[in-house]
């Protein structure tokens, strides 16, 4: 199991950051996450192993936060908050349009791979609804033909 | 990244370096940074503790705990080692205020873990931040970086011969870790599932060590309150509710957006002069104050200060400063419904009552939208709710049972609307129309 020198050099130094191994293990599993794009049985293996884990306990974890997932999702994962200052503001327009122009569902994934939809909770951006979240990055204030354009950007960025 | 907004109102505590390029630790310098811990650090700690208690500073997360006297409950003494957590798992509904500190201003954060850790005696602190924020992890982890490389944090800091060391540690998506029991299960790689108290984390918190655990934006505060006292923060705001407050106004709204202003300042005011009023002429239909976990009130109810006592007394709760306004084209079943299709999800199924009683409730609330809904079901909503409070480990289970109760004690005719098969009115009237920004 190969990852980054830079996941690397962060997990090191972050097990020295707590006074059990286990601490390191949120967020090591969502770097390793970003680096497999899914966390495989190889992935929960190995970290397992390095944090003196059984693989239950791992999973334990990893099916109780939503950002993780065992499953792989598309290049670009367009997250898109309906919660109440979302939809007050259009998030439920928003979702509708995606899952027409995408012909995916929630958790669903283009053929080619390339997008992933979900609709998820409050992702603190209530001020600047309606908002999504592609990948990490945030669009704000967003309307049907300003999701266009970010759509057509992840196109763009092949 | 989010936008910034500006009010003359507006009394600039926390939000004072926004905008100023202050992740830069030099400018943070420029602009008072680190002055206060120094000062700290010449103080004894139960001087820090009284000056924070003097400043009437609470808990920004929501409960409104006041902050000197949670630091107060460390024990003096302790065998194992003593922790200051600061809470970035920022979720609540509505509230968007804590991202606008880590990222504007995330050094002031870590000089307040530094102020905390001298107060109470601890010499490891944590800055979680929630999964979602990575681009806010970066910043942070990059401020905690330089910090050091100033000599600032490690060994001996400013020549002290204290000792702290402050780490970043982030989540991965779950409303729940920002209950402070959970917040600690899911920094020692857990499942974030609440902790039953007694005992309190100033006691027994993070492996087993006495623990603080404050808010973001509550430990923001206190490099203000060190460098100009007490007295002088307290005074910002009413009796018993010191400073300002980062209020996030949201929904419908002419210009929302995160303001500071002073606690106490006025509801009605908020939302007509600061928030710029409703858009397009509509009419104020109800105003969630202080995120989605609390009680919706009515316009004629708005004509509140807020501050924690002050909506308490109107039968809600000032919580996380998220104020979320609601004009007359929302359907308030469809806003209890989203409401608890989110505490439902989040809910995370170690106490019965909130596990079944959102799952309950969410699918009594889908059906009674979709107008299958009958008259004993109204009853039974309120019912299924009164049976949540105060039955469970945290609090997510008053956070779904509280705003469901009210909804539907001040809106019970909205929902008989929608009684016997009848369509939603707000739907078929074409009135669901975003209001787009």
């Amino acid at each position: 199991m190969k990852f980054s020198e830079e996941f690397e050099t962060r997990f090191a130094e972050m097990l020295t950051h707590y006074p059990t191994k286990r601490s390191a293990l949120v967020p090591t599993l969502l770097y390793a996450q970003d680096e497999t794009g899914a966390l495989t049985d190889e992935v929960i293996a190995e970290l397992a192993g390095r944090l003196d884990l059984t693989e239950l306990e791992v999973r334990n974890v990893i099916s109780y936060y939503s950002m993780l997932t065992t499953k792989p999702r598309g290049k670009y994962n367009v997250q898109v908050c309906t919660n109440i200052a979302c939809m007050l503001r259009g998030g439920e327009e928003l979702l509708d349009h995606c899952k027409k122009k995408l012909g995916i569902g929630h958790k669903g994934t283009t053929q080619d791979g390339l997008f992933s939809l979900e609709e998820v909770e409050c992702i603190g951006a209530c001020s600047w609804a309606p908002a999504i979240q592609v990948n990490y990055d945030f669009h704000e204030n967003l309307t049907v033909p300003k999701m266009d354009q970010v759509l057509d950007e992840c196109k763009k960025n092949l | 990244m989010a936008s910034l907004v500006s009010h003359p109102d507006e009394v600039r505590v926390i939000s004072k370096r926004f905008g100023q390029s202050a992740t830069d630790i030099e400018r943070y310098l420029q602009l008072d940074g680190y002055k206060a811990v120094q000062k700290a650090i010449a103080m004894q700690p139960d001087a820090i503790i009284n000056e924070v208690k003097n400043s009437g500073l609470r808990g920004r997360g929501g409960a409104g705990f006041s902050a000197g006297m949670k630091w107060s409950f460390v024990p003096k003494q302790s065998a194992k080692p003593k922790y200051v957590l600061c809470n970035g798992d920022e979720s609540e509904p509505g509230t968007c205020k804590d991202r606008l500190i880590f990222e504007h201003d995330p050094h002031a954060i870590i000089e307040g873990v530094m102020i905390a850790s001298l107060a109470v005696g601890a010499h490891t602190g944590y800055i979680y931040i929630r999964g979602e924020y990575r681009y806010l992890s970066v910043i942070m982890q990059k401020a905690i970086k330089d910090a050091y490389a100033k000599g600032f944090l490690g060994k001996n800091i400013f020549g002290s011969g204290y000792d702290l060391d402050i780490h970043w540690h982030g989540g991965a998506g779950a409303y729940e870790v920002g209950e402070e029991s959970a917040l600690m299960e899911s920094l020692e790689g857990k499942r974030g599932i609440p902790r039953i108290r007694p005992p309190f984390p100033a006691v027994v918190g993070l492996w087993g060590g006495p623990t603080v655990i404050n808010n973001a934006e509550t430990l923001a505060a206190v490099p203000p309150i060190i460098l100009g006292g007490g007295d002088w923060y307290a005074k910002l705001g009413t009796p018993k509710n010191g400073g300002t407050r980062l209020f996030c106004l949201a929904g419908h709204l002419n210009k929302p957006g995160v303001y500071e202003l002073p606690m106490g300042y006025n509801l009605k005011k908020m939302i007509y002069e600061v928030g710029g009023g409703i858009p397009g002429g509509r009419e104020l239909k109800a105003v969630v104050p202080g995120g989605s976990s609390t009680p919706v009130l009515l316009p004629e109810e708005i004509d509140v200060a807020m501050d924690f006592d002050s909506v308490a007394k109107v039968g809600s709760m000032l919580g996380s400063g998220g104020v979320t306004v609601l004009d007359d084209t929302t359907c308030i079943v469809k806003f209890a419904l989203r409401t608890m299709k989110f505490y439902r999800h989040e809910s995370c199924g170690w106490c019965i009552p909130c596990r079944e009683g959102t799952d309950w409730l969410e699918k009594t609330l889908t059906r009674f939208h979709a107008g299958a809904g009958v008259k004993k079901d109204i009853d039974n909503i309120y019912y299924l709710a009164e049976n949540m409070l105060g039955k469970t480990f945290c609090p997510l289970g008053d956070a779904a049972a509280m705003p469901t109760m009210a909804f539907v004690k001040k809106f019970r005719r909205e929902f008989e609307d929608h009684l016997d098969g009848k369509p939603c009115p707000f739907e078929k009237a074409g009135a669901a129309e975003p209001v787009l920004a």
